[in-house]
């Protein structure tokens, strides 16, 4: 997760926008992923090699700093926003 | 046994449950609101299916943060049964008190069906009314029950011996075809280290009397409420 100083106006009192995005791990078998992929082939699409299913939140928070903001998203994510046995999550600031 | 069904907003096998323990099994039995924070002095605790929070997020992922749970956790750490059905048992999953978590059954669909179980341990209270190998029928009916967790957690749940049930065919046998849900190892129920929490995603509740034309889920309730072990754990003395 990085956060770079201010680029979208994030951080302009203490207000921050995270988007989360959770993913089934790429060990793991995803199999609306697998659907979706299979329904893309039947309609026509060739050559589309992988589809995987996630889920996109958008976390508007209050926080003192770009620090404390990582740490309480990254907190969320790991007790319900993700399940990481079979999750992944990634981290991006967009703007407000 | 005092027990205890943790009703939360969208359970709906909590009254089903309620019926075997009270009125088949005899037991003084309560229901427990999730926003309580006191178990009320309930030894064995059910989680019971439904669709609690309407399945946002995760199955359970919700109701596992319900004020209750703390109890529920403190329960279970100290030696006390907790049995979680279905969603219950997915809410034990993303508490953590069980290991191991749930995705969308393999083909997608939500399944509604009567399945066969292989008992794999008969020396937990639980499974005290059956004999290892013993073959039972019960229904599933659910989303989420594909169960899946690391290639070296499975190992070691494997190891430990934590694996209550498993999907088998009507004869007893390990066949990718009765796994209908696509679970890891075609794991149906799990039990913690202690052996004293359990869950499933069939429903025993739903298959304990004759009068359903099926009674093969009355012995695990009825285990469930065996004496044995009682707080200190679930070891049961012999078969």
């Amino acid at each position: 997760m990085t956060l770079r100083t201010n680029p979208h106006g994030q951080g302009s009192e203490g207000r921050f926008v995270a988007r989360v995005l959770v993913y089934p791990r790429a060990e793991v078998l995803d199999p609306q992923g697998r659907a979706i992929e299979d329904a893309l082939g039947r309609i026509g699409f060739d050559g589309v090699r992988r589809i995987r299913a996630g889920k996109s939140f958008e976390v508007a928070l209050e926080a003192a700093d770009e620090a404390e903001a990582n740490e309480a998203v990254d907190r969320m994510c790991r007790r319900l926003l993700a399940n990481p046995i079979v999750e992944d999550y990634t981290v991006e600031w967009i703007p407000e | 046994m005092k027990c205890g069904i943790v009703v939360f907003p969208g359970s709906n096998c909590d009254h089903d449950v309620y019926h075997v323990l009270s009125h088949v099994l005899e037991q003084e039995t309560t229901f427990l609101w999730h926003q309580r924070t006191s178990l009320e002095g309930c030894e064995l605790i059910v989680l019971p299916g439904g669709f609690s929070y309407g399945d946002y997020l995760r199955a359970g992922s919700m109701a596992a943060h319900s004020p209750i749970m703390g109890a529920v956790r403190r329960h279970a750490e100290a030696g006390g049964r907790v049995l979680g059905i279905c969603n219950g048992f997915q809410m034990l999953l993303e508490t953590g008190l069980l290991p191991g978590a749930m995705r969308r059954n393999r083909d997608l669909r939500f399944l509604s069906v009567d399945v066969h179980l292989r008992v794999e341990r008969d020396d937990l209270a639980w499974c005290s009314r059956y004999r290892r190998g013993d073959v039972l029928r019960m229904p599933i009916a659910h989303a989420e029950g594909n169960y899946a967790d690391t290639e070296e957690a499975l190992d070691e749940l494997e190891r430990r011996g934590q694996v209550v049930f498993r999907y088998v065919d009507a004869a007893g046998g390990l066949d990718p075809a009765a796994n209908l849900n696509g679970s890891a190892r075609a794991v149906a129920g799990v039990c913690n280290a202690g052996g004293n929490v359990l869950g499933l995603m069939p429903h025993p509740e739903r298959c304990a009397e004759e009068l359903l034309g099926n009674r093969d889920g009355l012995g695990l309730l009825a285990g469930a409420v065996a004496a044995g072990g009682g707080r200190a754990g679930v070891q049961a003395a012999g078969g």
